[in-house]
């Protein structure tokens, strides 16, 4: 299908309206106000909230940006997002395997029901996935007066910020995977078992290697959400400083505290994360393209 | 579930079987993985919040529900989704056509650019916006002289609305503006339409269905958008307060119950978009043979 569209796609629009293309491509003064229209919507709406971010940070000199990050409360706040990534990413990666393992490979009742649940939380809001931890954990919620007994913290303490952040990122690595592996099918795994592999040796040097760079992709958009999630995080959180505050909730304490400089401070090293991710979809959508397969909306 | 368990026993003959023989192992552990991880994260929780708002019993959630901050709230959250997916819907057509068809300098770093809104955390966005639009902000300036207020109104709203939504319109339609079969075109041309009616009765139409999908994920990521909004909304009660932050407001005066009613309006609205989302899938699928 591809191979025979994308041709013929590049072929007049690079040529431009000269010749007998005229008639299949619009006037050039049409091109031209068509994508001046394109580029001053993303302009006014993507670039100018990404420049504003650094502009602001940098306003008051380098040496008060840099001061941001020698404060405590600060430095407390990106160490608890890097740990909550660090618990919240891995466990959705043997999550992802698994759901893709069972659902690509093997041909079950329900499996469409199944992928839909997956997606599921990419559909809830973040303010209710917070939500409903608090209804299950809470000091009012379901296991609250148990949890309070054996004096267990859930909401407002670290645990309640991972679980939160687990369900917000549970479908990314499972929906870059599943896709891909339902094109790649079983022949080869079939090959490597009929040859004699053992069924761990089939997945570490046969499955892993042909997905990689789809799990380096869920990877990566899992990590960016895990890092950046605010919503679901600010239910559970409590948002005691230098315990229970990650990065965005720490610039949205000092936004509100009109110290400008940090707050822009601190989201600007979340900016930068946001460009790494982009950065490192964008080359591996480039150089691996045929190794991501079934790529959407997210 | 009992279907597995039976799964050894029914193996070689019956047609009815929970899953389809297949050489390879690990199906076992790796769906059980699956879905007690899928029960425990999503499900169970998800029920409990169904199951609590049920409780109160149809009478007392309609009351709960229909108050009047709550309905202001309700409205300005689906009223303002449905502009700002719309605006998308639109714009993300444009961009689609402009990034796929045409070529001029800085093409692949914008096209990347697009992917901005679901990598840039939503705080971040959410101040940046309302430093952008705030009266003496670098766009809010120049608009208040035109006697124009956006930080602080529900034009702010709409504006973080537009902008989270934005990718899902751009992605949806983008692949299937790349696979256009030109051939289509190439008959309209020399059957003597113009330009303009080609591209509005051959070329439109089979984008329609996508450029719905993307508006439903627009819609309802914008429904529960939280972060973005709040900064730059100015939150008054009646005019500039979203659903979302209505939650969190019940909750911080520990009104379990109001906070619960509205977040289980809001999940049932959710899952009607996803719900019209495989309705339109599944009609594109039918008359034109994609998704």
């Amino acid at each position: 299908m591809s191979e025979t569209t994308v041709p013929s796609v590049r072929g007049p629009a690079a040529r431009g309206s000269g010749g007998a293309h005229a008639a299949l491509t619009e006037p050039r003064p049409v091109r031209i106000a068509l994508t001046f229209a394109a580029v001053a919507f993303l302009t006014l709406f993507l670039l100018l909230p990404f420049a504003v971010v650094f502009v602001e940070a940098l306003s008051k000199g380098l040496g008060s940006y840099l001061d941001t990050f020698a404060e405590p409360d600060a430095q407390a706040a990106i160490r608890l997002t890097l740990l909550v990534a660090v618990i919240a990413v891995p466990l959705n990666v043997v999550f992802g395997l698994c759901a893709s393992w069972a659902i690509a490979k093997f041909d079950f009742r329900g499996r469409n029901l199944l992928i839909t649940l997956i997606d599921l939380p990419f559909s809830v809001s973040p303010v209710v996935a917070g939500l409903i931890y608090v209804l299950i954990f809470g000091a009012q919620g379901l296991f609250g007066p148990f949890l309070q007994r054996h004096g267990i913290e859930i909401i407002f303490a670290v645990p309640g910020i991972v679980l939160a952040t687990m369900f917000v990122t549970f479908p990314f690595v499972a929906r870059e995977l599943i896709p891909l592996m339902q094109d790649q099918g079983t022949t080869d795994e079939e090959a490597a078992l009929t040859l004699g592999a053992s069924p761990w040796r089939v997945f570490r040097t046969v499955t892993l290697p042909n997905v990689r760079w789809a799990l380096l992709y869920g990877v990566l958009l899992c990590n960016a959400r895990a890092m950046g999630e605010f919503g679901a995080v600010s239910v559970v959180s409590g948002r005691i400083r230098g315990l229970t505050n990650t990065m965005p909730l720490h610039v949205e304490i000092l936004y509100n505290e009109y110290n400008y400089v940090a707050a822009f401070g601190i989201a600007s090293l979340l900016a930068l994360l946001a460009l790494v991710t982009l950065a490192g979809k964008t080359f591996l959508e480039w150089r691996h393209a045929d190794a991501l397969a079934g790529r959407g909306a997210h | 579930m009992s279907d597995a368990a039976a799964l050894p026993a029914g193996r070689a003959a019956a047609p009815a079987r929970f899953r389809r023989p297949s050489a390879l192992p690990g199906f076992r552990l790796t769906f059980g993985i699956t879905l007690t991880y899928l029960t425990l994260l999503v499900l169970l929780p998800l029920a409990v919040l169904l199951l609590r708002a049920a409780s109160v019993g149809p009478a007392g959630l309609w009351a709960l529900v229909t108050d009047d901050r709550n309905l202001a709230a309700l409205k300005t959250s689906f009223g303002l989704s449905i502009a700002a997916a719309a605006i998308d819907a639109v714009f993300g057509l444009l961009i689609a056509w402009v990034l796929t068809r045409y070529r001029f300098p800085g093409r692949r770093i914008i096209d990347a650019l697009v992917d901005l809104p679901f990598a840039l955390p939503t705080a971040v966005a959410g101040i940046a916006l309302a430093s952008l639009y705030a009266p003496n902000g670098w766009i809010g300036e120049p608009l208040m002289a035109l006697g124009i207020k956006v930080a602080y109104t529900p034009l702010g709203i709409l504006v973080a609305l537009v902008f989270v939504g934005l990718p899902f319109c751009v992605r949806t339609v983008q692949p299937l503006v790349a696979e256009i079969d030109r051939s289509s075109e190439e008959a309209a041309a020399i059957l003597g339409a113009s330009r303009f009616r080609a591209l509005v009765t051959v070329i439109l139409p089979p984008l329609i269905p996508a450029m719905l999908t993307g508006f439903a994920l627009a819609f309802a990521r914008a429904v529960g958008e939280y972060g973005s909004v709040i900064f730059v909304a100015g939150n008054l009660p009646y005019v500039s307060e979203i659903a979302p932050l209505l939650i969190v407001i019940k909750l911080e005066e520990f009104n379990y119950a109001g906070a619960t009613a509205i977040a289980a309006v809001m999940l049932l609205m959710s899952f009607a978009a996803l719900l019209a989302i495989n309705l339109v899938q599944d009609f594109s699928r039918r008359r034109f043979g994609h998704v």
